[in-house]
């Protein structure tokens, strides 16, 4: 008989994703930086107008989007492996990633309105 | 054939305030650590100062004088320091990844590389910002 290890309600995939997405995403994140900089190096600083002008292209407002989205998804992996190593019990462990990823979805939520629902 | 015998229970002995970190341990569990503190306070701190950057020229002069505080910019130092320890220690662990400077010898000369190269950066732009 074939005798499968049991799998517990860690919140872990036990896999190769998280571990991959957590590097391809913090690549997202350096290059977004790198753009950032590159944008006031460019214009030799940015005051507000230019600043506004800066995310007025919409193009950048994707970028932005792409890098705090590439954000949440790592954040997410690094905080569930926190919580898998710190709280023990299932009855706090759940709550509390869920707690974590109600945050991440807000983060989320708010960007889009900073992004685009500015007047 | 001699019965299978359970191991014995090894000691575990993980008193933090007892053991000596090597270098390496230090610069992972302060990785761990800025990342933490990136999720509950830079994210959103970051997420208001864009919108308020983005916003009316009151909104972005309002933002300014609350970061002219010397209590805001020591904050905002603390925020940069976890964003460039958490970025180097990040970097650190992809080239250990592809077996670059994971031999002992180099992962303690990088781990310190890591904790001296965040701290200067931010040492470089708080005297500049003061």
């Amino acid at each position: 008989m074939v005798t499968r290890e049991r799998k517990h309600p860690v919140g872990a995939h036990y896999g190769l994703v998280d571990w991959l997405a957590q590097r391809v995403t913090a690549v997202v994140m350096i290059l977004y930086t790198l753009l950032v900089l590159g944008a006031i190096a460019w214009h030799g600083g940015l005051d507000h107008a230019a600043w506004k002008a800066l995310f007025a292209h919409q193009a950048f407002r994707v970028a932005t989007f792409l890098c705090v989205a590439a954000l949440l998804y790592h954040a997410w992996v690094g905080m569930r492996n926190i919580s898998m190593d710190y709280v023990k019990p299932l009855a706090l462990r759940l709550p509390l990633q869920a707690a974590i990823v109600a945050a991440l979805v807000a983060y989320g939520g708010w960007t889009i309105g900073i992004l685009w629902g500015q007047p | 054939m001699a019965a299978p015998t359970r191991p014995k229970p090894r000691p575990v002995y993980l008193n933090l305030l007892a053991i000596r970190m090597p270098v390496p341990a230090i610069a992972s569990i302060l990785h761990r650590l800025s990342g933490a503190v990136l999720f509950f306070v830079g994210v959103p701190a970051g997420l208001w100062a864009l919108q308020a950057s983005l916003g009316s020229a009151d909104a972005y002069d309002a933002m300014r004088s609350c970061l002219a505080h010397p209590l805001a910019k020591l904050a905002a130092l603390g925020l940069l320091w976890a964003y460039l320890h958490h970025l180097f220690a990040g970097l650190r662990h992809v080239l250990a990844d592809v077996h670059v400077a994971s031999e002992l010898k180099p992962a303690r000369q990088t781990a310190v590389l890591t904790i001296v190269a965040a701290l200067a950066v931010t040492v470089i732009v708080g005297v500049r910002a003061w």
